[in-house]
């Protein structure tokens, strides 16, 4: 091992890892080829052409795709999808303005503000959000009017009917009173995650403690928030179909409704699912982003992008082919 | 104008039932450094924090620039300030931290000039050009879109100087500014500090440096265990120390 000479170095062959990689391609080319088959329906079509009647058996897609793409951007269900945006908006904007409420409250030294909002989180994290959705839809089997006055002075402000809590009504209030005790719990896990001493900085410069949460922790917390409440935001999308339940026709609902006339029961649920995933898919990309943004200074350098990170290995792959084999010097 | 800067007589503190200042008087008078020394735990970074107000004191008097800190004297009552009183005060006061505690989600230059426009009101133009000037004299003209995290401990401490230095204090508090420092980047914060000093600016410091007291320093402060046992003219106490406790600890950081 001495004086100038240059070894090749030969790196260790994963055989096991060979066998895998073969053992799960064959199982991915068979799933997708068995997603994208056609089966026989047991009909025959037959036809006669020069005197000849020739009959052949009809074949359909196993998945029904030609009924999942007839359908997927139908009226029907393009309402149902609108509904579940507008639950998903409107169940997150009163969870996380709620639960960031809820937080400072549950770190408040005052016990008659923490107890509280510790007892708020312990309920309804501990009932099930479809019987709390259930729940809404019959409020008024619990109180006719509720009035909003002055209480043991005979002054109201306005009254309303609780009948006329609709269905959709009560899936907003049931999904979003529900998030909201999930919401707190992440925001304080924001709030607490900010180093005392940056707290300190701000108060030693004269700042209020309004200034000083609004423009040093909240910025801070986001960062620790942001992943989880990108998964809220997620769960939630789907957690909307549970409204279909209290007969809110949103996408699940929709699906519902199409399979319950036609009996394309599976085809519908995958043309529900595919807008789903589609849904998703954007709000997980609009995560990283955001993501990106708020993570800055907490890292000594921004990570690339995926499309940055894509062109950077492109450029290595063909930067790779003009180099000579690796080879270490002794 | 007081001649008297910062002002404390008999001031205790206690945290549960543990007394960490017994009784401590001090007096600095205003264009002077005053250092504190003693070993840890025994009431310095207390005492700093009870100047500004980050934590109360229990008993005894504390005036900066001739008022009581977080009260106000009428009749025999002493009524406790309102937060934006106490907040007016504290902009006056500039604070360095043994940590930096430099905001982390903000660049270097927001971090000079978030104090400048969100308390005093001071304009975004103004501001970042006040910013630019005070990188300059720190040092760090070239560093002004970095974030913290991507700056040395020395560089960082340089800012939070910047930073304090930014609200135009007529006073400055040091809590160890160069504990937290790898031995080479000491230098160049004790450096920013003493150029600080010849310019008049009245400042406390809590500090280990005894060659930075010696030379800097108008008066020395020895505390252990939440007194004064010592203090008076630096070469005086640091070379010729009275007090058994005091020659114990120089001979033990020297």
């Amino acid at each position: 091992m001495s004086g100038d000479t240059t070894y090749r170095v030969v790196p260790v062959r994963h055989y096991g890892r060979w066998v895998a990689a073969v053992i799960i391609a064959v199982l991915v080319a068979m799933g997708v080829h068995t997603i994208f088959s056609k089966v026989p329906t047991g009909q025959f079509a037959c036809s006669t052409l020069n005197g000849v009647r020739s009959c052949h058996s009809v074949l359909e897609w196993r998945f029904g795709w030609d009924v999942v793409f007839q359908y997927f951007t139908s009226s029907l269900m393009l309402k149902g999808l609108v509904i579940t945006l507008e639950l998903t908006v409107l169940a997150m904007v009163i969870g996380i303005v709620l639960g960031v409420g809820i937080a400072i409250m549950r770190l408040s030294p005052n016990r008659l503000l923490s107890m509280p909002a510790w007892t708020y989180t312990w309920f309804f994290r501990g009932t099930p959000v479809y019987v709390q959705l259930l729940f809404w839809f019959n409020f008024a089997a619990l109180y006719k009017v509720i009035t909003f006055g002055v209480p043991f002075a005979n002054v109201h402000f306005f009254t309303f009917d609780s009948l006329s809590i609709t269905a959709f009504v009560a899936a907003v209030i049931g999904l979003g009173l529900n998030e909201a005790a999930y919401m707190s719990e992440i925001a304080r896990a924001g709030l607490i995650s900010v180093d005392e001493g940056q707290v300190e900085a701000a108060t030693a410069l004269g700042m209020t403690r309004a200034q000083t949460l609004r423009l040093v922790i909240l910025p801070q917390a986001m960062r620790v928030v942001l992943p989880p409440t990108g998964n809220e935001i997620i769960s939630m999308l789907k957690t909307t179909s549970l409204a279909a339940a209290i007969s809110v026709i949103e996408l699940t609902g929709a699906a519902q409704n199409i399979y319950a006339s036609n009996y394309k029961v599976v085809d519908l649920l995958i043309c529900a699912s595919m807008w789903y995933i589609a849904m998703t898919t954007v709000l997980s990309i609009g995560q990283y982003y955001l993501e990106r943004h708020f993570g800055r200074g907490a890292l000594r350098s921004q990570p690339l992008t995926p499309i940055e990170r894509l062109r950077a290995d492109l450029k290595g792959i063909t930067g790779k082919l003009h180099t000579s084999r690796p080879a270490v010097s002794r | 104008m007081t001649e008297i800067m910062v002002d404390a007589r008999s001031v205790t503190k206690h945290y549960g039932n543990v007394q960490v200042l017994k009784g401590v008087n001090l007096q600095v008078k205003r264009g002077e450094v005053t250092c504190l020394i003693g070993p840890s735990g025994s009431g310095k970074s207390t005492l700093l924090r009870c100047i500004n107000h980050l934590e109360k004191h229990d008993t005894g008097e504390l005036l900066v620039d001739g008022e009581l800190v977080g009260y106000q004297l009428r009749g025999d009552r002493l009524y406790e300030r309102k937060a934006n009183e106490i907040c007016q005060n504290r902009s006056e006061i500039g604070m360095v931290f043994q940590r930096f505690n430099l905001f982390s989600h903000l660049t270097v230059l927001d971090n000079i000039t978030i104090g400048m426009m969100r308390v005093k009101g001071v304009g975004q133009e103004p501001a970042k050009a006040k910013a630019r000037e005070l990188l300059l004299r720190v040092g760090l003209e070239n560093k002004e879109n970095s974030y913290p995290s991507q700056l040395s401990g020395g560089q960082q401490q340089r800012v939070a100087i910047a930073r304090a230095l930014a609200m135009e204090p007529k006073l400055m508090l040091f809590d160890e500014p160069t504990s937290a420092l790898d031995p080479e980047l000491v230098g160049e914060v004790l450096d920013v500090m003493r150029d600080l000093a010849n310019s008049g600016m009245t400042m406390i410091v809590v500090t280990h440096e005894m060659g930075f007291a010696r030379e800097v320093a108008d008066s020395v402060y020895f505390l252990d265990q939440g007194v004064i046992e010592e203090s008076g003219d630096p070469a005086q106490v640091l070379t010729h120390p009275r007090t058994e406790r005091l020659q114990n600890f120089l001979s033990k950081v020297l």
